[in-house]
């Protein structure tokens, strides 16, 4: 019999972020303990008690870069890191608090804060990979849970793990939910948007409001003109795409031939 | 002399990141900091030139722990400003979003995070060792929390089915109903999760606190009534502002929320309780009774168990609202935009949390205004430690340090929540 192999190493790192995506694994309800059978648990301070010490097989990166500080601590992690996978729009786009890359920081810190002179901040908010080379990034604000179950499947067999690049119009294809702007002139996003949450808020008679980011290669040049067509006005065309991934490329540049 | 500085750098167990620090002088508390450092995320600034319509998507993302109750103080607030009101199913679907928010929330927090200090682990991970069942109940009733807000609002975080004047598309009444068998489980489940977290180990510690949360002629508070203390203070949340401010305490990082004329006050759970033990179902009271509580708990370690007992609570409400259940006409009230201001305040469930928005007259937000609840117990929080870590002083290092953590997270603090307006002062030494 071979001695038993140590389990990998799995730390779970947070930056600006809402803390939501890293609670996508603690809602795995039923996977939860039988992945901490499978990995060790290393450093995961939303769960557990533990320090930093040594190197991580994975590390999961929630949250964007918009400290000095932070900066610096993506780049021990890294080091620390064989494989590191951003999870969400924070840690792979820059969240909403990228929408200070469109504004004047010193403003907004006047604003929220009575002596913004106590603020230390950048004037941006930045994903992880203008930091550090990411190994894989999972969408989404949040990121869904059984995505995140498959990427944790996937490197504990060292393969890739599968989620599909395309729109969110085909998951309501597949799901054979009725369109939602075709059907109703309900403005959506889901021509331009990466999926990965299921169509979730067509099947709630909604239209996506894009929270998993573009997708690959989207046309939203196009999609502007028939947001226009259904009655949006400028503002609304820029505000539509800066909400949670505003500072992701696509997006950025279609918000930034609108707003009048 | 003999001073001696105790500083937990990174909080484990709490949500977001703080950390805290005592000083100790002859061997007396001097002072207690709780120290935030989560990087400022600005969301009262990027929410000015929105439009009204936005605020429930946007500020949920301000916590994916307690998002529902983002959206439910800024559905509230537009409402409030628009002065429009839903009907009555709309009004039971808001509060059975908020009960599965709040069984999900406590029992993250009673299993996972509050449980492992008081039976000596790191974690909950390490506890299911040894407890596991007890793990695998509470991971099952969270999950029973979880299955409401997957069902009505289309996911666990950040909901997508919530919007200003109800919802985007209201449940049919058969779709709920399959919920009703795992929450008759839960609730049960819960009732055993109350008798266990009663049977604890409590330090002795009680203060006078001044409770703050909200109270409504009839029901538990979740979305409406009014704001009520436990010193007589009784007034509409449009008075917020009068009563309650925000001071800057120098060499904190934070902002303290203070009763105005002075004095810090506690939300969340434990005031909850007390000064709506009355408004509890019979079978909560019950349980309460069962586990040795008085109408009314002072003891903050004794929080996990009315933890459990809103846990119970909201298990039974939410099996009422299901049985009551009709569907509505629409799944939403229409909101035509207009100038006004608006206020919300609703119960998370880390306590009250509320909204202010000044809207112009095509619904563009103008000026937001965010109080969560974790900066209004930030005081409370420090108060506790001053007065409670001096009688541990003795103890090891080690369970010093467990005890100081134990103190804190007897708040439940979602420092994410809190960090947005929080004063930073990075000179950390
Ligand atoms: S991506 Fe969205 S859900 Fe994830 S941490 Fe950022 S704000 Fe929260």
């Amino acid at each position: 019999m071979a001695a038993e192999k140590p389990r990998p190493r799995l730390a779970v790192w947070k930056f600006a972020s809402c803390d939501g995506c890293q609670l996508s694994l603690l809602d795995c309800e039923d996977e939860l303990l039988a992945v901490a059978d499978a990995v060790d648990i290393a450093y995961f301070q939303e769960a557990t008690r533990g320090t930093i010490s040594g190197r991580y097989d994975l590390s999961l990166v929630e949250g964007s870069i918009t400290t000095a500080h932070d900066a610096e601590r993506i780049q021990e992690v890294r080091r620390r890191s064989r494989k590191l996978v951003t999870i969400g729009a924070c840690a792979t786009a820059g969240g909403i608090q990228a929408l200070r890359n469109f504004a004047d920081v010193q403003e907004y810190a006047s604003v929220v804060y009575a002596r913004p002179d106590y603020i230390r901040t950048l004037a941006t908010s930045t994903p992880i990979a203008d930091h550090v080379p990411v190994d894989f990034a999972l969408r989404g604000c949040p990121i869904n849970k059984r995505q995140l179950v498959e990427v944790l499947a996937a490197f504990l067999v060292g393969r890739r793990p599968v989620t599909p690049p395309h729109g969110v119009c085909i998951e309501c294809k597949l799901k054979g939910a009725v369109c939602v702007m075709v059907a109703h002139g309900t403005p959506c996003l889901g021509p331009v948007t990466h999926a990965g949450c299921g169509a979730l808020c067509p099947s709630y008679d909604r239209g996506c409001y894009g929270c998993y980011g573009p997708k690959e290669t989207p046309n939203a040049l196009s999609l502007s003109a028939w947001l226009a067509a259904l009655g949006m006005d400028e503002r609304a065309l820029q505000r539509v795409y800066r909400s949670f991934n505003a500072d992701a490329e696509p997006f950025r540049k279609e918000s930034e031939r609108h707003g009048g | 002399m003999a001073g001696r500085t105790i500083k937990v750098d990174y909080l484990a167990r709490v949500e977001g990141e703080g950390g805290l620090k005592v000083v100790v002088r002859d061997g007396k508390v001097q002072s207690a900091e709780l120290s935030i450092f989560e990087p400022p995320r600005f969301f009262e600034a990027f929410l000015r030139g929105r439009a009204f319509t936005e605020a429930p998507d946007i500020t949920a993302r301000i916590c994916g722990i307690c998002p529902v109750a983002y959206q439910m103080s800024a559905v509230h607030a537009m409402e409030n400003a628009l002065g429009i009101s839903v009907t009555q199913p709309l009004r039971d679907l808001r509060r059975l979003l908020y009960c599965g928010e709040w069984i999900e929330s406590h029992m993250l927090h009673v299993t996972m995070l509050h449980a492992p200090d008081f039976l000596g682990y790191a974690g909950a991970i390490d506890m299911a060792r040894d407890h596991g069942e007890a793990v695998r109940r509470g991971l099952a009733v969270k999950k029973a929390g979880n299955e409401i807000l997957a069902l009505l609002g289309g996911r666990e975080i950040h909901p997508i089915n919530v919007r200003v004047g109800g919802f985007y598309r209201a449940p049919r009444k058969r779709e709920l109903e399959p919920l009703a068998e795992r929450l008759k489980w839960a609730r049960d489940a819960a009732r055993e999760i109350v008798r266990w977290t009663a049977r604890f180990d409590f330090p002795d510690r009680e203060r006078d606190y001044t409770f703050v949360a909200l109270r409504h002629e009839r029901d538990y508070p979740f979305n409406e009534g009014r704001i009520v203390s436990s010193r007589g203070l009784d007034i509409p949340a449009a008075e917020y502002d009068e009563h309650f401010e925000e001071t800057h305490v120098e060499r904190s990082t934070a902002l303290h929320s203070h009763l105005r004329g002075g004095g810090s006050y506690l939300v969340g759970p434990l005031a909850r309780y007390s000064l709506n033990f009355d408004r509890l179902s019979p079978l909560a009271q019950e349980a309460a009774r069962e586990a040795g509580l008085a109408s009314r708990c002072t003891n903050p370690y004794r929080s996990i168990i009315v933890r459990a007992i809103e846990v119970l609570y909201a298990c039974d409400e939410a099996l009422r609202i299901i049985g009551v259940y009709e569907e509505p006409e629409l799944p939403s009230v229409a909101a035509v935009p207009g100038a006004g201001i608006g206020v919300g305040a609703t119960e998370a469930p880390r306590g009250l949390l509320y909204h202010r928005y000044r809207l112009d007259a095509d619904g563009t937000i103008a000026e937001a205004r965010i109080v969560p609840p974790t900066s209004q117990n930030q005081p409370s929080i420090e108060e506790d430690l001053t007065s409670f870590v001096g009688g541990f002083l003795d103890r090891p290092e080690d369970e010093l340090r467990r005890r100081c953590e134990q103190t804190v997270r007897n708040y439940d603090p979602c420092i994410s929540c809190a960090a947005h307006f929080l004063r930073l002062d990075l000179d950390r030494g």
